[in-house]
């Protein structure tokens, strides 16, 4: 089966929504976990994390200029909801590493059976840095990974050991792809769902660690 | 050291004048070297920088191509740490334990510390001889507010420099509201703007 990139991005985003609760605090990625708030139904009261320093950043702000006071992480002007609050730095990583954020949805180039996860660099070639990344995946509840299963090139991106320089050892929680769903666990990678219109075949064979496949998952996939 | 989160924040004009009087063989602490036609980012392009401790230069392509090209020293420190090795510097302590960076190369050449079961990575305070840092709007008493998120790590490198130049898109005549200061003014040593 193969979907447009718009279309696993949103089943993505959409899937990992499901795991927002009511009062949560959560910090998302730059890119595809950006796209996760679209996917949170507005009347849930949750607050949205930002790591240059704001919790409740809203919409865009199409009217602001270039030197706007407010912005999200990736540096564009946004708006605020009810109850946003403005900080520095330091205080926002107090939040992020002090354990007071209970989601963080990111991207990864590779993610492993042990939870390991690499996401800041490919030596050699691209190296734009950990930015907050390797804060959040060390201080926040729990570390939710949203990326299509596979590179551009149909390479795994789930492997049984990261080769690329990790952001952090044994933190992610759960990975969420167009293909799957699968929880990380002290026994390894446990398929938990699988996505409509994916066999259980192809995502085995695009995944390069073992997978634990609880029996009710293999019956539905018959 | 100069303040600001890609352009949010930044001390704009006082980093045009450090290109148009060629300042180089610069050090620049800072959370990210911005885009390259912006701030911190003019400073890359011009070359004006030797090396930069920063936690991010995905933004500026002509980071990456001065770092690969053998031009540009860059010292990449996660952000939460960045900025508590700055605090640290300002607020007299001899380092932080964080463990952001265990089992990372983040952790090479540096002391692991084990307490209470739990590994920390001793990460040692930093300093900069000027910090540069922006303010919406400041006092004659150098108390400075800043609005929105342009905080980030303005507030921090205040205090973590021998000379502190801020500067203000602002200066009010009368003092500010106390209640309202994010920087005292004692902090500061210049007022540019």
């Amino acid at each position: 089966m193969i979907l447009s990139k718009e279309k696993c991005r949103e089943l993505i985003a959409r899937r990992v929504a499901q795991e927002v609760n009511e009062g949560d605090v959560i910090t998302l990625g730059i890119g595809l976990p950006t796209e996760v708030a679209n996917y949170i139904p507005e009347d849930m009261m949750v607050m949205l994390q930002s790591e240059n320093g704001m919790i409740g950043g809203g919409k865009r702000d199409l009217n602001a200029t270039g030197n706007a006071k407010i912005t999200n992480a990736g540096g564009l002007p946004v708006l605020t909801r009810q109850g946003a609050v403005f900080f520095d730095t330091a205080m926002s990583f107090t939040i992020i590493r002090g354990g007071h954020v209970d989601i963080t949805v990111m991207g990864a180039l590779q993610v492993d059976s042990h939870g390991n996860l690499a996401n800041w660099m490919i030596p050699g070639s691209v190296i734009p840095g950990m930015g907050g990344a390797m804060d959040l995946t060390v201080g926040a509840k729990k570390v939710i990974i949203a990326m299509e299963h596979t590179t551009p090139k149909g390479e795994a991106r789930i492997v049984k050991d990261c080769t690329l320089p990790l952001t952090a050892r044994n933190e992610v929680d759960m990975i969420v792809t167009e293909r799957c769903v699968i929880d990380v666990t002290p026994e390894g990678l446990v398929l938990k769902e699988i996505m409509p219109s994916f066999s259980l075949d192809e995502i085995i064979n695009s995944t390069d660690a073992p997978l634990i496949i609880p029996d009710e998952i293999a019956r539905k996939a018959l | 050291m100069i303040g600001g989160f890609l352009r949010c924040g930044s001390p704009v004009k006082i980093i045009d004048e450090l290109v148009k009087n060629h300042i180089g063989n610069l050090t620049l602490i800072a959370n990210d070297t911005s885009l390259p036609e912006y701030d911190r980012g003019l400073l890359i392009v011009n070359k004006l920088v030797k090396k930069a401790i920063v936690s991010h230069i995905g933004t500026n392509p002509e980071s990456g191509r001065q770092l690969n090209a053998g031009e540009l020293e860059v010292e990449l420190v996660p952000m939460g740490t960045l900025v508590e090795r700055i605090r640290a510097a300002g607020a007299g302590l001899g380092g932080i334990l964080t463990p952001t960076g265990i089992g990372t190369i983040v952790e090479n050449g540096k002391d692991v510390v084990e307490v209470d079961g739990h590994k920390y990575l001793l990460e040692k305070p930093l300093r900069a001889d000027v910090a540069i840092i922006y303010a919406t709007k400041a006092d004659k008493f150098g108390n400075a507010f800043l609005d929105g998120t342009t905080r980030n790590f303005n507030t921090a490198m205040a205090t973590a420099a021998d000379i502190v130049i801020l500067e203000p898109e602002e200066i009010c005549d009368e003092p500010l509201n106390p209640a309202e200061i994010t920087i005292p003014g004692i902090f500061v040593d210049y007022i540019a703007f």
